[in-house]
């Protein structure tokens, strides 16, 4: 089975974030892979134990990237392929990424694509479908459960908290929710392993893509911190006076309820 | 220049959900004084029309067809395509909820067209309006708006105000769309959501960490979150302990939130947990650890164990309830 991983390089979910200049500075910071990039990659590779094939993860970003695609190697994926739009490329969003994922996958014959639902940066889980589409495959988001069966697929999908039970054919993408697995922690032979395991360095120029052709269609015009919270009133006494003191508070300050 | 924007209706439980009376006042602004047209896609969605339109929308587009009973984005695809091609509208608006997130940028794909999802908050009207949204799970927000064209966005949940109700009218028609080849077959749909009310629309939430200590620690909890209302939340802490599903957790991994009433009861706050909560208008901490990281984000806090002030707090409600 033809398998591939959409991966992201995201900031470590304990990271505290500081704006300068107008953008989040990520001096200093830890990356990671997106979480829910990692229950893909996990997926991908327990389906290709048990179904043969191989995986390969994918990813769009700079240099730095590379890490992230290590660790993916490590995990147990087969092969990497990293679209390095450095030099080409200010201003993405999710128009541009989709359009060169589509691009370097549209000649591939995938059997199966998984993404993340999400990143936990950017945070809105256009990329996955939208690649789908451009591909003319099918899609099913936030899924739980994947079995597979020749060409059939038998889905759990999350929907707002109830569990929905599908079947469909491949060829397939898949965004994966959380609960689907447990992703395996490289082990140190895998990690030795990742480093001789191929990894192809792509630019726009490679897969004809001209910069006019990814021209963003949206723009962030400002990012902010939100105003800092403040800490607000411990309250005192016995607990069952804090407990009537609460809900008047709720009913008569606060008037949330 | 004033828009046509269309909005996607969704129905929950045999209801139009709030989202969708959000998301036509979102379109309201999107339109700048332009015309606001409600779209019902189902089996049997004519009769929410009307509501549409007390609402706010101008008129009401209804596409009906066996197929469409349960939502796939195939049908639901090709039902929506069809009322772009008959309306050419320069603005879209969908709830950012299951369907919308799963939809959306299938449209936007179709249509080459930006989409901007998760907006709070909109800024200025017509081809000024300017979308505010949470990125990095709420530790920040971003403007951001529609280089060209289309005006494509999901609004979130329990952000944008609705419209006042009031008796308006409007023209409900349907369109009749052929839904072929539907590559997803639902099988069955599990309630897993308690009391039927969604943690992403729930005005007030009970969410439980570490310190709720089992499955049955919950109990308390929902017992609150059904006497307001609401529903019940968890941590991360508490779902990989398991004392709850995963579909509960809020946090950057997990759901974003921002209720009226946030409760949290035995959650210490860790960032990652703060920053799926901490634009609730309103929230409630309670800890036996005084210096626990929640205190620094909660209007109000107490400092006692949950299993004693849940109980007591639910009482208390009742008495003036």
């Amino acid at each position: 089975m033809n398998i591939y991983v959409l991966v992201k390089r995201t900031f470590d979910t304990e990271e505290k974030l500081v704006i300068s200049g107008g953008k989040i500075q990520d001096d200093g910071a830890e990356f990671i892979i997106n979480p829910y990039d990692e229950y893909a990659i996990e997926e991908a590779i327990t389906v290709r134990d048990e179904h043969g094939g191989e995986v390969t993860v994918i990813t769009i970003g700079g240099e730095e990237a590379e890490k992230q695609l290590r660790t993916a190697l490590a995990m147990g994926a087969d092969k990497a392929v990293l679209i390095n739009t450095e030099d080409d490329l200010e201003e993405m969003d999710e128009f541009t990424t989709s359009y060169i994922l589509a691009e370097y996958l549209k000649d591939k014959d995938a059997d199966l694509i998984l993404a993340g639902n999400v990143a936990i940066d950017g945070g809105s889980g256009q990329v996955g479908p939208r690649v789908a589409d451009l591909l003319g495959i099918n899609y099913v988001t936030t899924i739980t459960s994947l079995k597979i069966d020749g060409t059939t697929a038998t889905i759990v999908r999350d929907i707002e908290g109830d569990a929905e039970e599908l079947e469909t054919s491949l060829p397939l993408l898949v965004t994966a929710q959380q609960g689907l697995n447990e992703p395996r922690y490289p082990s140190l032979p895998g990690i030795m392993k990742a480093k001789k395991k191929p990894l192809e360095e792509l630019e726009l120029d490679d897969l004809d893509i001209e910069e006019d052709d990814v021209e963003a269609k949206t723009e962030t015009i400002e990012i902010y911190l939100p105003p800092k919270k403040e800490a607000g009133r411990v309250l005192e006494g016995d607990i069952s006076a804090q407990v009537s003191e609460l809900v008047g508070l709720l009913r008569n300050e606060a008037k949330v309820i | 220049m004033s828009k046509k924007v269309l909005v996607l209706g969704e129905t929950r439980e045999g209801a139009l959900r709030n989202v969708t009376f959000e998301a036509i006042a979102a379109a309201k602004k999107i339109s700048g004084g332009g015309e606001v047209v409600g779209v019902l896609i189902g089996d049997s969605v004519a009769d929410f029309g009307a509501e549409l339109v007390n609402y706010g929308a101008d008129r009401v587009i209804t596409v009906e067809h066996p197929h469409l009973k349960s939502y796939t984005s195939d049908g639901y695809g090709q039902a929506f395509m069809a009322v772009i091609e008959q309306e050419s509208p320069e603005g879209i608006v969908f709830g950012h909820t299951a369907v919308g997130k799963d939809l959306s940028p299938k449209i936007a794909s179709k249509l080459q067209s930006g989409l901007i999802s998760d907006v709070t908050n909109i800024e200025g009207e017509g081809d000024d309006a300017v979308f505010v949204r949470p990125i990095y799970s709420g530790k920040a927000f971003e403007k951001v708006k529609s280089k060209e064209g289309l005006s494509f966005i999901t609004v979130r949940p329990n952000n944008i105000p609705p419209l006042a109700k009031e008796e308006r009218s409007g023209d409900v028609s349907s369109l009749s769309v052929d839904i072929t080849n539907l590559r997803t077959i639902i099988k069955d749909v599990v309630r897993k959501s308690a009391e039927g009310v969604d943690l992403s629309e729930a005005k007030v939430i009970v969410a439980g960490g570490r310190g709720v200590k089992s499955t049955e620690g919950f109990e308390p909890l929902q017992e609150l979150a059904n006497l307001l209302g609401g529903a019940v939340g968890a941590s991360r802490g508490a779902c990989d302990a398991d004392y709850c599903d995963y579909s509960l957790q809020i946090g950057q991994t997990g759901k974003v939130v921002t209720p009226d009433l946030y409760i949290a009861a035995g959650i210490s706050g860790a960032i990652q947990h703060l920053a799926g909560m901490s634009n609730s208008k309103v929230i409630v901490a309670i800890n036996k650890d005084p210096e626990a990281n929640i205190f620094k984000v909660a209007d109000y806090g107490i400092v006692g164990d949950l299993f004693e002030v849940i109980p007591m707090l639910t009482e208390e409600f009742k008495k003036v309830m």
